[in-house]
């Protein structure tokens, strides 16, 4: 269960604009503005619902998703995953949870990748047998085979994205978070990736909150919908909710979606 | 702590693989040794009375000084490291059930024993063949042995310390470029690693001594020359707890306010 009520964040932009004269000015006076990356969000939700947060690029939601992981603080607001605040017990916390960054690698680079799943195995403590079941279970589902034996700097985008969210499972998290984990992924991939995540769902009851730029996959995953704009939630609901907000007929979920960000001026 | 020793074990291993960089550093060393010893004798041979140590004393310290160079050079910083702050991916491991300064503080000292148990042996054992009092001598006490490995620790949990206060500037200040150079060239110079400390001139000797880069390799290498004994050892063993726990001390304070307040670089 993650509860979230009246979160706030502010960042520190300092802003200047190009040429000698500005970059001379700035060392003595910075002109810095706070932003509000976060603004009054509440939301909750329950275990094992799938949800989708979207909003465009800069609208808060990585920012969200690392308050959620505990590794920022919030302005102020409360947020309660599990019985824990994640920045205050953060330890206790990530053993519970299980978090992908699309844009960035968990995987050490120059090893095979067994090396590193072995490492976050007594990372996180977890008993061999237990470990080798999760392991055998991955490398099916997301046919893993012989990657696992490749260094990470050797694979494809799409394979390295798989052993990344199998490496975010290894712990049985009850919480996936997943920052834009079809970034960049070829079509196959994505179809591999989402597949993969339906059946997490259903078979373990994993919580997930993905983002995502790509329409498709909150038609394919997401029951429930939250999109956040300049750090508002902006609208809390099923895809048909959103789906209601279509501009005319046969108009698509992108267009949906940029119909909305016009109607609420983000 | 298992999840410790599994890091270091892994590490270590990882370490290990490196084998041209193992070749190449051992062939570096031998020869920069060997120079920095003919170099020392031109000084020694024109006024034998005014040299500080033993020239015996000072053969020893320049081969423990090349065999030990990873568990003591300051010039080496890991730029993963400071590149996963610059940009960010230091969030993969704030989500680990693991305090970041155990973890980046038990991959310092990995990766610098896995580069040494490498190197250090052939140079070892080359320098103990050469001639005295060209060579490494090796002292006759179970006691200095004893204060040489106590000391030997001592001086490499402090450098680990020290770096980790470096790393974790970079939290604040985002680039590494300035800290980098002046704690290099202040440190190498001011810890022994240019010439040893007692070469100093009188005055700033005892100034360099009281400083905590005096704690690294200064400490045991004299040691086990037998340059450093008795009530002085004493005060300098002494001297390295010190700056280790204040290294350890602020290391982690700054980690504790750092990551209060730590922004994620690039989205």
């Amino acid at each position: 269960m993650i509860q979230v009520e009246h979160m706030n964040k502010t960042f520190k932009v300092t802003r200047r604009s190009a040429g000698f004269s500005e970059a001379v000015k700035a060392l003595f006076h910075r002109e810095v503005e706070l932003i509000h990356a976060l603004n009054d969000i509440s939301f909750t939700i329950g275990d094992g619902e799938m949800v989708g947060y979207i909003g465009p690029n800069g609208a808060g939601k990585s920012s969200t998703i690392k308050i959620l992981s505990g590794i920022l603080t919030p302005d102020n607001g409360t947020c309660m995953i599990n019985g824990r605040i994640p920045w205050k017990e953060r330890k206790e916390h990530v053993k519970d949870i299980g978090v992908v960054f699309g844009q960035r690698s968990q995987l050490w680079w120059d090893v095979p990748i067994l090396d590193s799943f072995e490492l976050l195995r007594d990372i996180y403590e977890i008993p061999t047998h237990q470990y080798q079941e999760t392991l055998d279970e991955l490398t099916g589902l997301l046919s893993l085979g012989e990657l696992l034996r490749t260094p990470a700097r050797q694979l494809s985008l799409g394979q390295r994205m798989r052993c990344e969210i199998a490496a975010s499972l290894l712990h049985r998290p009850k919480i996936l978070f997943l920052d834009e984990p079809t970034i960049g992924l070829d079509a196959v991939s994505k179809l591999a990736v989402r597949d993969f995540i339906r059946k997490q769902n259903k078979e373990h009851k994993t919580t997930v909150l993905l983002t995502t730029h790509d329409m498709q996959d909150i038609d394919a995953l997401a029951d429930r919908v939250l999109l956040i704009g300049r750090g508002r939630l902006l609208l809390d609901g099923t895809l048909s909710d959103l789906k209601s907000h279509r501009p005319k007929e046969e108009a698509t979920l992108d267009e949906i979606i940029a119909a909305l960000y016009r109607d609420y001026r983000i | 702590m298992k999840k410790y020793w599994s890091f270091f074990r892994i590490r270590f291993i990882h370490g290990l693989q490196y084998r041209a960089a193992a070749l190449s550093g051992m062939v570096t060393q031998f020869v920069w040794g060997t120079m920095e010893i003919l170099l020392f004798r031109a000084f020694y041979e024109s006024a034998p009375q005014s040299f500080p140590m033993e020239f015996q004393a000072l053969s020893t310290y320049i081969w423990l000084q090349q065999a030990f160079l990873a568990l003591y050079m300051t010039w080496f910083w890991e730029s993963e490291l400071f590149h996963s702050i610059t940009t960010g991916n230091v969030a993969y491991e704030l989500c680990r059930p693991v305090r970041l300064y155990h973890m980046w503080f038990v991959r310092g000292l990995t990766v610098r024993l896995s580069k040494a148990v490498l190197r250090c042996m052939p140079i070892l054992v080359f320098a103990w063949l050469l001639p005295a009092p060209y060579g490494l001598t090796l002292p006759g006490s179970f006691h200095t042995w004893f204060f040489t490995l106590l000391s030997m620790t001592l001086g490499l949990l402090f450098v680990v310390a020290f770096g980790m206060v470096v790393y974790i500037s970079v939290f604040y200040t985002i680039s590494s470029q300035g800290i980098k150079l002046i704690v290099t060239s202040l440190s190498e110079f001011l810890s022994g690693a240019i010439i040893p400390l007692p070469f100093l001139p009188d005055g700033i000797r005892e100034f360099v001594n009281f400083l905590p880069f005096a704690s690294a390799q200064n400490v045991p290498f004299r040691i086990f020359g037998g340059d450093l004994k008795g009530h002085d050892m004493y005060t300098s063993l002494l001297g390295q707890v010190f700056w280790l726990a204040v290294f350890l001390v602020i290391g982690q304070i700054m980690e504790r306010n750092a990551l209060k307040r730590v922004v994620i670089q690039g989205g």
